[in-house]
């Protein structure tokens, strides 16, 4: 494992499988009637959250705790941010106080990689930036597709399976980490949008493409729906969400089409009757993509911070 | 002061072509040039020996930030930089605060250029505030000399006022140069919009949002006859309208950037806000075609768009920070290490057709003879060196190229008779 986890593309096949192989005592542990291991007692996470995240937030910090690391939390609402402090002082000024981590999430692309420039001895975590990555959300989409196969008795692994991602591919960091991630475990990644939302070069991607999600949906292993904002339609790139739910929501008459093992997941939060009818949402898997990402991220922490390699 | 100087041991390279020669400079021009020339009492030598004595280098676009942001650099410190690259003259950019769109914002720059190191011609501004809404007094800047108009930082978005702007500078014997950016098009894009950008989460502009103003502009001038010139041509598409405009008689010009042919958009995969630059840096054949631009004269002139920032603002988020790399102390370096071009040609990108864009051709890019106004520089085409922003005349340090060995140096300037760089160190 590197110093950091920035990308996706810093694992590997190996450092992904290392991460969700790990990730399986986690969700051990994290059953136990105490959720709770000594590996990082003593280490210091610090959580800079420039953009706001609840449950992304909540994830890696209760994955900090169940690890007994001490937690800090920064969020860039209550911060000298407003006194015109720079990023890099917020940085330098918070590693300065002791910490061994820094999980940064930031509206802008990029940012985790200057932090990891400006940092003198903490891991720094991308813990989402701007359209770009969001590695630990595909390391948990990962996981739970693993989970959730083995549990249908189903098999192993995601080597084979078809991925559908479906929806604004182009703003999407989720989708982005997702690719790579799923492409590296030998999945067939179709991405599903309108080419408005569709990145404007898809040079270098291990994807195909396609308009006419009924004519996908049966083919598909995993259908994975990403969130669409509201201000895609200011920008002329939807017509409206009404158009955008008829051609690319997965309805409750569209989700017939699902075979019976297909999985259903979205990385939150929901826009019920938008990109996913409100019965459909409730067959999916999102509730247990939450509960495996404390785990991942648990063991993401360890071993970027753990004395001993899982 | 003006100075006397003799020049030694040079071979001098200027549009009449090259030849080993002494140059002595007094009271500012050149008094004599020819071989083994006996020094005037108590002329100061200046050594060139294996050296390419040349005119000045003429720079059509330099940000010197002043007045505004002198944080970021001043009039004086632009022009000790620009001294050291070689140059001896600047075109300066009227996108400061206040614009220069006044007679009064172009005297008060004027004023400071009288006291930097080399010449400093202001460029005024087409528009207003650089609003694109009203024209701004373009007679009253060219009576004090302003020969280049420009709303740089952002294009003339309409087309009908674009079209009067030419009309009515053909009047006054001026010459409007654009920065072709279709606001539309580039969307806020903060790189340029291909597979980088895609893969990196940024939102791109295309080559076509900067193509599309180029032309636009070159109908306008084909319905004007007004001259356009095009300010830091970057994509293949614009150096083949331009060429293609050029074929067909229309009176444009063309300038390139030198990190638009020695970088490409795969260094913003750093995310170091250092290779953000307007237009943006673009893909490898976009490269190929400046380079071919620059060495079939499509594109007249290498320009600097030296555009100084302070290190805060090149730490912001990449989505955030302002465009904008340093040129000066680094272009003609670049240009010979990385164009496989002579050095009479790369000189004449530099120098004399530059300062005929400008309309400095009076006092700048030569030729090297007796009677001319003394503005030369010289240059060991051997010399290699190492970029180290710490070292730079700038007071910003934002250069792309931290760490870059070039070949090519400057060892003196001589900037209206006195030798403002000496040994490759400023002497003011």
């Amino acid at each position: 494992m590197t110093a950091h986890l920035l990308s996706i593309a810093d694992l590997g096949v190996d450092g992904i499988g290392k991460v969700l192989r790990l990730a399986d005592r986690f969700v051990e542990v994290n059953a136990r009637p105490i959720p709770k291991v000594p590996a990082l007692r003593g280490k210091t996470v610090a959580s800079l959250f420039f953009e706001d995240s609840t449950r992304t937030r909540l994830s890696f910090e209760t994955a900090a705790r169940r690890l007994s690391a001490d937690v800090l939390t920064f969020s860039a609402g209550s911060s000298s941010l407003n006194k015109g402090e720079s990023l890099r002082d917020t940085v330098e000024t918070v590693e300065a106080m002791g910490v061994d981590a820094l999980v940064v999430r930031h509206r802008s692309s990029g940012v985790p990689w200057q932090v990891a420039r400006w940092a003198r001895r903490a891991a720094v975590v991308n813990g989402g930036d701007g359209w770009h990555e969001h590695p630990t959300q595909a390391l948990l989409d990962c996981y739970t597709i693993r989970a959730e196969r083995r549990a249908r008795n189903l098999g192993e692994g995601l080597g084979g399976l078809h991925v559908g991602i479906v929806g604004d591919i182009r703003h999407s960091r989720v989708a982005r980490s997702d690719v790579l991630a799923f492409g590296a475990l030998g999945a067939r990644v179709t991405l599903a949008a309108p080419p408005t939302l569709l990145p404007p070069s898809l040079e270098g991607w291990d994807v195909e493409v396609s308009h006419d999600l009924d004519g996908l949906l049966g083919k598909l292993d995993v259908v994975y729906l990403l969130r669409l904002q509201s201000e895609r339609m200011t920008e002329a790139l939807l017509p409206s969400l009404r158009e955008y739910t008829a051609t690319y929501g997965l309805t409750a008459q569209r989700a017939e089409r699902l075979g019976p093992d297909t999985l259903v997941m979205h990385p939150g939060p929901v826009n019920r009757g938008v990109e996913v009818a409100s019965d459909v949402a409730d067959r999916s898997v999102i509730t247990h993509q939450v509960a495996n990402g404390v785990a991942v991220r648990m063991a993401v922490l360890f071993l970027l911070l753990g004395m001993v390699d899982g | 002061m003006a100075e006397t100087l003799v020049l030694r041991g040079g071979r001098i390279v200027d549009v009449n072509g090259t030849r080993p020669a002494d140059v002595i400079v007094a009271g500012g021009i050149v008094t004599a040039v020819g071989a083994d020339l006996e020094a005037p009492a108590g002329a100061t030598a200046l050594d060139a020996t294996g050296c390419v004595v040349a005119p000045g280098l003429v720079d059509l676009h330099t940000h010197l930030r002043e007045p505004g942001r002198e944080e970021a650099e001043t009039v004086e410190t632009g022009a000790r930089a620009a001294a050291l690259g070689g140059y001896t003259a600047v075109v300066a950019m009227p996108n400061t605060e206040p614009a220069v769109d006044s007679a009064a914002v172009v005297a008060q720059v004027q004023d400071l250029g009288r006291r930097a190191a080399v010449e400093v011609a202001v460029a005024g501004a087409i528009t207003v505030g650089r609003r694109g809404e009203r024209l701004t007094p373009m007679a009253e800047m060219a009576a004090l000399g302003v020969h280049l108009f420009t709303d740089d930082g952002a294009g003339v978005q309409d087309a009908g006022l674009m079209r009067r702007a030419l009309e009515y500078a053909s009047g006054l014997g001026v010459v409007l140069a654009q920065h072709c950016e279709d606001n539309a098009l580039a969307a806020g894009g903060q790189m340029h919009e291909g597979a980088w950008a895609s893969r990196l989460g940024i939102p791109g502009q295309p080559a076509e949002a900067e193509e599309l103003m180029v032309a636009r502009d070159i109908a306008l001038c084909r319905l004007t006859g007004a001259p356009v010139h095009f300010l830091h041509l970057s994509t293949a598409g614009s150096v083949a309208l331009v060429r293609a405009a050029k074929a067909a008689g229309l009176p444009v010009t063309a300038e390139a950037a030198p990190h638009h042919f020695t970088l490409t958009d795969e260094s913003v995969a750093s995310y170091d806000p250092v290779f953000k630059v307007n237009p943006p840096l673009r893909g490898a054949t976009d490269v190929e075609a400046v380079r071919a631009g620059l060495a079939d004269g499509t594109l007249d002139a290498i320009a600097t768009d030296h555009a100084p920032h302070p290190p805060e603002a090149k730490e912001l988020p990449f989505d955030q920070a302002p465009p904008g790399m340093l040129g000066l102390e680094t272009a003609l370096a670049l240009a010979l290490s990385e164009l496989a071009l002579p050095v009479e040609a790369v000189l004449a990108l530099l120098s004399w057709r530059p300062a005929r864009i400008a309309g400095l051709g009076a006092t700048q890019g030569g030729p090297v003879a007796a009677g001319r106004p003394a503005n030369l520089c010289v240059i060991d085409p051997e010399a290699r060196w190492v970029v180290d922003p710490a070292r730079m005349a700038s007071r910003s340090r934002n250069t792309p190229y931290a760490g870059r060995e070039l070949t090519g140096r400057v060892r003196h300037t001589v900037a209206a008779g006195v030798a403002v760089v000496v040994d490759g160190e400023a002497r003011r």
